[in-house]
């Protein structure tokens, strides 16, 4: 199982501000390893956020997105003591959801 | 405002499973992933965008992307995309002379404010590209950011 993701989420004036830090390798598929063989692709390819039954982010991500990648954005409608759903799936399979509570 | 149409196309799987409790929100998500292969495989600015089904992007003075000039390691390169285009629906990251352009697509549902940030990877000085989907048209702003140490390595 991959670790968890920090996600913080504070409501603001103007929105609920999400940032998420994701923990995840993000290899390109473009390294050698020390025998120089290319080290395969993996890398989470699809995030989906989503509050109260309703997707307020979805992404597709390439492999050029950093290693432990970061998410920033803002969204109307929520408000504090809310929950929100982070889910990333990477290219292998593999998952992870975190829920994380408005503040 | 996003036209009901494209509003069911992009959330119905996941909206309907979900609503009727069929399914967990996060199965039903993980079901619903779509990936553009070719858009992600692309080599260039024209290319990604035909993949992504639109033509030749207008310039535009309404988006804004948020980089350093100078990027001391390419591995993680900050960029952050904010777009004034009324109706944005989806933002796309793209380095020119990344190995594949594409870095990040997102999309932007109504109520999401078309303003995002993420880290990206950076191979060498290149120009970034913010590709903006508004209203089934597409535009795009140019930033050139320095690569002191390229992100390639590991």
């Amino acid at each position: 199982m991959p670790d968890p993701m920090r996600i913080r989420a504070t409501a603001q004036p103007d929105g609920v501000d999400v940032r998420v830090l994701m923990s995840h390798e993000m290899e390109t598929g473009q390294r050698r390893d020390g025998a120089g063989k290319l080290v395969p692709a993996h890398f989470i390819s699809n995030v989906t956020v989503s509050h109260a039954g309703k997707v307020v982010l979805s992404a597709e991500w390439g492999p050029a997105v950093a290693k432990n990648p970061y998410l920033q954005f803002k969204f109307q409608g929520g408000k504090k003591g809310d929950e929100i759903t982070v889910t990333w799936v990477d290219n292998k399979g593999e998952t992870r959801t975190d829920k994380a509570t408005i503040a | 405002m996003q036209t009901r149409r494209e509003f069911v196309q992009s959330s119905s799987l996941v909206g309907a499973l979900a609503a009727i409790g069929l399914l967990g929100t996060e199965q039903a998500l993980a079901q619903a992933q779509p990936w553009n292969k070719a858009a992600f495989e692309a080599k260039n600015l024209a290319e990604v965008v035909k993949a992504l089904g639109g033509s030749a992007p207008a310039e535009s003075k309404d988006i804004t992307i948020t980089a350093p000039d100078i990027a001391e390691n390419g591995a993680v390169v900050p960029v952050g995309v904010a777009s004034k285009i009324p109706n944005t629906q989806t933002v796309h990251i793209l380095v020119e002379k990344n190995p594949n352009a594409l870095a990040a697509g997102f999309n932007i549902p109504a109520g999401t404010e078309a303003n995002v940030a993420t880290r990206i990877k950076m191979g060498q000085t290149s120009n970034v590209y913010a590709v903006v989907k508004a209203a089934d048209k597409y535009y795009v702003a140019t930033k050139e950011i320095k690569v002191t140490l390229g992100g390639c390595g590991g």
